[in-house]
């Protein structure tokens, strides 16, 4: 523990010593080795996947031509949509209902409400299986054309993807000056007109984030949605995981890096939103 | 006084608990008046504002706004505006939209707002800078812009929450001549919450000194600084000497007293006093002198400290009867500062008439 600093090294700056930049660069590795491989092979020509033959799109355009792969991923991103836009207006609701008012039970009702954040997701699952078969909405929902018959999916959906949306907008409500609720109605602005010309610009960036978030996690699910989907619809993760257990496919690949494009698109849109404002310049 | 454009009477705010933040305020503040409302923190000075905007409810008592009782409107409904400590610049809009939002929310005309929004901003000097964010701003910018949004409404009042405590030093001096300018121009009634004596002193007509709920008094400047009513007001307002005193007879406006370390005193007075007084003397009227002077009052002492400020120093000195009389010497030449140093014997005198006899 007593080794000497170098000169110009700081006693925090564990990043230029030797042994922490190797442990750091195995473990990108690790993190990020299978993304790599799973895009690459995208490209490769073997049928089989497994080793590199050459460059080429074919597997794009035979993912295009897989009816059963587009119209999952058709039903993937509805979902994803109208879940997000339930989604997002009721954790905005719910969070400004926990910023604004006070209320008995009030920590506990908080808890509550992000728990689907924690809980594993197959009890989820399982339990949201349970009350849609006891509640008779699967069978309600399942012979309804399309795009009802993703009802109880985006149902599902809504109820773990909103607290996360609750989660982001009341912490940035958090950093919200009450005087600028105050001023605006002092300004002449009635309650209405404050919320929406001072409260909800102010959430907006929150709400971006959270919907961005709710849509990624809606797109990806897979556990939840496959106890919850009927037996005639099936969404992409679902799909891809059927065609895995064949063994995979070039095609596969290619589908995927798509999915994986979308969803860090969306989340790299999120964090940068999700970043707090700049300081104030004095 | 003139016609009375805010009347506050009896006015009460108690907070659960019991806590009297505002306690039974009565004060009348005229048309065009630059008031203040001074005291320590915890006073009730910022409640008693919040009131005044219907930012805050008050528990009983009136506050009547141009003649009407206004206790219970809702902020959006008087003819009152406000400019807040944090000066709650709106960071999504650009000055512009700022300054117009109080008019845009009352349905006031597109090209009227445009016009009233260019007025108002080159009242405050801000027209170069009508559309950029609060965000691309300096402190000393925002607080104008918040300034020109509450003007641009022609409230009745304008009411602003210690303007210039979160300015720096150099600013805060130019802001409080601006400020003064601008309620010479625009003819509004300022009311001002401040806890910095120096900011009510220099700019305010009439000022009110809270404590603990209540106001101790309301004077201009001048009086509260040589005429103080009672202990609080004296000790809070400036510095002073604060010398407990007992009244052996009052004779018309004279009083024969035994004061404190000083002995028997002569002392003019304002009004009756009871069996007990303080004595109160601003450091600037006691005079200090290496020889013994003539003056009616005087006391030997021995010089504690000294503490040079470059215009002036302040000068404590020690009498053998225990009492320690703060000095304020004007540097007035360049040459030796006070003139005297510390661990000297030195005369202190004043002049009866300058020293203030406080009942409480």
């Amino acid at each position: 523990m007593a080794a000497k600093l170098k000169p110009g090294q700081g006693p925090l700056d564990y990043g230029s010593r030797t042994w922490l930049k190797v442990l750091f660069a195995a473990i990108f590795f690790m993190l990020y080795a299978p993304i790599i491989t799973l895009v690459a092979f995208s490209f490769n020509t073997d049928k089989r996947g497994i080793v590199w033959r050459g460059f080429t799109l074919d597997n794009y355009v035979k993912a295009w031509n897989n009816e059963s792969l587009i119209e999952a991923l058709t039903n993937s991103l509805v979902i994803a949509l109208i879940a997000t836009v339930f989604a997002t207006i009721l954790g905005a609701l719910a969070a400004l209902l926990l910023w604004r008012f006070r209320f008995p039970a009030k920590g506990a009702y908080e808890g509550f409400m992000a728990l689907p954040i924690v809980i594993p997701e197959i009890c989820m699952g399982v339990a949201l299986l349970l009350f849609f078969v006891n509640s008779g909405m699967m069978e309600f929902f399942v012979h309804m054309p399309w795009p009802l018959n993703l009802g109880n999916i985006i149902f599902a959906h809504v109820t773990f993807c909103f607290p996360f949306v609750a989660v982001v907008v009341r912490s940035r409500l958090v950093g919200f000056n009450r005087q600028l609720e105050e001023a605006s109605k002092d300004l002449g602005a009635s309650e209405w007109q404050t919320f929406w010309s001072i409260i909800v610009p102010y959430m907006k960036p929150g709400l971006i984030a959270g919907a961005l978030l709710a849509f990624t996690l809606s797109l990806d699910d897979f556990v939840i949605t496959f106890f919850t989907s009927g037996p005639e619809t099936v969404t992409f993760p679902v799909k891809v995981y059927s065609l895995v257990r064949r063994g995979v496919s070039p095609e596969i690949n290619a589908a995927s890096t798509v999915l994986i494009v979308i969803t860090v698109i969306a989340t790299v849109i999120a964090m940068k939103l999700q970043a707090p404002p700049k300081a104030d310049k004095a | 006084m003139s016609e009375a454009i805010v009347s506050i009477r009896n006015l009460t705010k108690s907070f659960p608990g019991g806590v009297k933040a505002v306690d039974s305020v009565s004060l009348d503040i005229a048309q065009n008046e630059f008031f203040a409302l001074l005291g320590p923190s915890g006073c009730g000075k910022t409640t008693l504002l919040r009131m005044i905007s219907g930012l805050e409810t008050p528990t009983s008592g009136q506050i009547l706004i141009g003649g009407e009782d206004m206790a219970f409107t809702p902020p959006n409904k008087r003819p009152t505006n406000m400019v807040f400590q944090s000066y709650a610049v709106f960071p999504h809009m650009t000055v512009e939209q700022n300054v117009g939002y109080g008019l845009k929310v009352t349905g006031v005309a597109s090209d009227e707002i445009k016009r009233r929004v260019g007025e108002a901003l080159e009242m405050v000097k801000l027209t170069a800078l009508a559309t950029r964010k609060p965000d691309q701003m300096s402190g000393g910018q925002r607080q104008r812009v918040a300034l020109a949004r509450a003007l641009v409404k022609r409230p009745k009042v304008l009411l602003l929450d210690e303007p210039l405590s979160a300015l720096d030093a150099k600013l805060r001096d130019d802001m409080r001549l601006e400020l003064t300018r601008l309620q010479e121009t625009v003819g509004i009634t300022f009311i001002i919450v401040t806890h910095d004596q120096d900011e009510a002193l220099s700019m305010a007509t009439r000022i009110a000194v809270m404590d603990r709920g209540a106001v101790q008094q309301v004077a201009t400047p001048t009086e509260l600084y040589e005429h103080p009513k009672n202990r609080f007001v004296a000790d809070f307002i400036g510095k002073v000497n604060l010398i407990e005193a007992k009244v052996l007879r009052q004779i018309g406006r004279k009083i024969d007293c035994e004061a404190k370390g000083i002995g028997r005193l002569e002392l003019p007075t304002d009004g009756l006093v009871g069996p007990q007084v303080s004595i109160a003397i601003r450091p600037e009227k006691l005079k200090i002198s290496r020889a013994e002077p003539s003056a009616l009052i005087r006391l030997q002492g021995r010089v504690r400290d000294v503490s040079y400020y470059g215009d002036s120093s302040h000068v404590v000195v020690h009498t053998p009867n225990g009492l320690d009389l703060s000095v304020n010497v004007q540097n007035d030449t360049r040459s030796g500062g006070a003139g005297v140093e510390r661990g000297q014997y030195v005369w202190v005198h004043w002049s009866p008439e300058d020293s203030i006899v406080l009942a409480e």
